[in-house]
């Protein structure tokens, strides 16, 4: 879009005009005022008081709030793992369907999202409880004998988060790997790579702005869920995400919630850079 | 021919419906560059696939100097393919892209480093080591996709079209450093396309392919002045199509009466008086005159066009059917709706075996 119309204005920009003001009025000055309230101090009763203070950094540097960060990144973490190991191999097996199969296939990837992520997260809690239908599963084909007692436990946290967060890894590395020249792996078999070799030298490195995106995509949410943590896991997960809400619903310490948000914004940028300089993966698929 | 390198024994191959392939049989010799000639669709990208092992036969073998390749898997087949669209690996640079066969095999460091800078030299692609594909122009990504085939030093080196993308000028200078390439390697050079003039320029042996099936095999010159087929005639020398009944023979010549007319054609043996026989005869040997003969056809001047040197007339005879002339120069002493006359020489018209007449358009 490098065209111009007479009066020297590019198309491209005219036409993406409306983008930047959305960008500007919904994305940009929200920020700002959030880094404002982060300064600024609670009220007794109701909002804020234009006071500036860096009280509500310090706060959470008191290692009950730090130990909250280390346990949303390490939820991240473990997440984000077990959503490369299973949607890479989804998006990646999906882009080598016929035409009228991807479409299916991408189809019942959808349908999930017509509905609310919260419904979602009640189907998990009948599927997890005490005798429910993962209990009578199991203990019905004899793996099991007595209730699991899943819900309400890490692992069931992990499978939630897993399930809401994995079709955006999905339809990352399926717009890569669809875009992939597969003769590229045929060369390489024809140069003597075994398919695993042509695998790892060849369509990993060529699927990986998918991957990365991917990682990108979903990382950053799994920081921030709060409620999937709070159905799945009771109250014993607390996860910033959480902990914000709770700061800003419940105890109405708006000022506090903003420097936690601010905090955890600026940590997750920071482990993208750091991400995106160690796999050293320019272009993210769908982003610039 | 030297000792054989490569054979193929009855490949038949069929997608879903189609049989793309309907028994292929062929040996190639060692040192050998031997082109695949055909329309596109008529299944010598497959035969090239099914040799590499990116493809499997439904029936018949490969052997690979003496041995069964057929069950094999692509990287264990000693040879290499120079795709159509290159496949350069767009995430490596030219040293990488190149070394990569080699990489994978294990090789020593410092042989590979000899070997690559070797090769780079071989195809004058010195100094490019660092750019990436998406740098180079695609003359000089052709010269990456040879460098990375033949620096594997592979038994049987595939080129699949690999002259299609270049412009001409490109085109006729890369068949010659090709064909420099493959005598200074003395790799079995296997070679696809569909254009006639490439075909006869560079090998030594040519398959002339047709609808899954060999139409013949032979030298540029058989293939090119003895062609066995009417659609071999037809597609590598341009020649026109004509049917009579053989009515004498005579001192090697056949006489052949078609309607009420009557032509010569060179004695094969392959046909005999009484019987209907197919002639092949190339547009220029075709002699166009105003006086009548007694042998020749008679026919009108329908288009006069000049392409590439050559005055090219198309002649309607008198059943209605098309005949090009051509010659070289411009001048012709015929107008466009003039009555002529037209015969050749009885040696430069020959019989073909004419079963796939119909349905045969000449290419160009």
């Amino acid at each position: 879009m490098r065209r111009s119309n007479r009066r020297g204005i590019p198309h491209g920009f005219l036409m993406s005009l409306p983008m930047y003001l959305f960008t500007l009025f919904f994305v940009l000055a929200p920020l700002c005022y959030m880094v404002i309230l982060s300064f600024l101090t609670r009220a007794e009763v109701w909002g804020v008081v234009h006071e500036v203070t860096l009280d509500n950094y310090r706060n959470i540097l008191t290692p009950v709030y730090l130990k909250t960060f280390y346990e949303s990144l390490k939820l991240a973490v473990i997440c984000v793992v077990l959503i490369i190991l299973t949607g890479y191999p989804f998006g990646y097996f999906m882009a080598k369907l016929s035409s009228t199969w991807k479409r299916r296939v991408s189809m019942l990837l959808m349908i999930p999202f017509w509905t609310s992520a919260l419904i979602r997260m009640y189907g998990w809690i009948i599927i997890f409880r005490s005798n429910g239908i993962l209990d009578k599963l199991l203990m019905g084909l004899h793996i099991t004998k007595e209730p699991l007692k899943l819900l309400y436990t890490y692992p069931a946290v992990v499978v939630g988060m897993v399930y809401a967060l994995v079709p955006f890894m999905i339809f990352a590395v399926y717009s890569s790997a669809e875009k992939m020249d597969w003769s590229l792996v045929e060369a390489a078999r024809d140069l003597g790579a075994s398919p695993a070799k042509a695998f790892f030298t060849v369509t990993l490195r060529l699927t990986m702005p998918g991957l990365l995106s991917g990682v990108v995509l979903t990382f950053i949410p799994s920081m921030g869920l709060f409620f999937i943590a709070d159905i799945l896991g009771g109250n014993k997960v607390v996860l910033v995400g959480s902990l914000i809400q709770e700061q800003l619903m419940k105890a109405r310490n708006w000022p506090f919630a903003a420097a936690l948000s601010v905090v955890l914004m600026i940590l997750t940028s920071l482990i993208i850079w750091l991400y995106r300089r160690v796999t050293k993966v320019r272009d993210l698929e769908g982003f610039y | 021919m030297g000792q054989s390198i490569l054979t193929l024994q009855g490949i038949e191959k069929s997608f879903e419906e189609t049989k793309v392939l309907k028994g292929i049989s062929l040996e190639i010799g060692e040192g050998e560059f031997i082109t695949f000639l055909g329309p596109s669709g008529c299944g010598k990208t497959t035969t090239l696939r099914i040799i590499s092992g990116l493809e499997q036969p439904d029936a018949g073998r490969v052997f690979l100097a003496g041995e069964d390749v057929t069950e094999l898997a692509p990287e264990k087949r000693d040879v290499n393919t120079v795709f159509q669209n290159y496949a350069l690996f767009p995430h490596m640079n030219v040293y990488d892209n190149v070394a990569y066969g080699l990489k994978i095999r294990k090789t020593p460091k410092l042989e590979i480093r000899d070997r690559v800078m070797n090769v780079l030299a071989m195809v004058q692609l010195s100094g490019y080591e660092k750019r990436m594909p998406a740098q180079l122009s695609g003359g000089q990504r052709q010269r990456v996709a040879i460098a990375r085939a033949i620096v594997n030093k592979p038994k049987v080196l595939l080129l699949d079209e690999p002259l299609g993308a270049l412009d001409l000028q490109l085109r006729r200078q890369m068949q010659v450093e090709l064909k420099r390439l493959q005598r200074k390697l003395g790799i079995t050079f296997l070679y696809i396309t569909h254009d006639q003039e490439e075909a006869i320029n560079m090998s030594s042996r040519i398959v002339v392919m047709h609808d899954g099936v060999l139409e013949q095999v032979g030298t540029p010159d058989e293939v090119y002045y003895h062609p066995r087929t009417s659609y071999v005639a037809q597609f590598v020398g341009n020649a026109n199509i004509l049917t009579g009944k053989v009515v004498e023979r005579r001192e090697g010549v056949l006489s052949v009466q078609i309607g009420q007319e009557m032509v010569c054609v060179l004695d094969d043996g392959s046909a005999s008086v009484g019987e209907m026989a197919v002639i092949a005869v190339r547009s220029e040997h075709i002699l166009v005159t105003k006086e009548r003969a007694s042998l020749g056809l008679a026919a009108l001047v329908k288009e006069k066009s000049f392409a590439g040197g050559m005055l090219r007339m198309t002649l309607v005879l008198k059943d209605g059917k098309a005949l090009i002339a051509s010659r070289h120069g411009i001048d012709a002493d015929c107008e466009e709706g003039d009555p002529v006359f037209c015969c050749w020489e009885p040696e430069q018209a020959v019989l073909v075996d004419g079963r796939e007449q119909e349905g045969v358009t000449a290419q160009k």
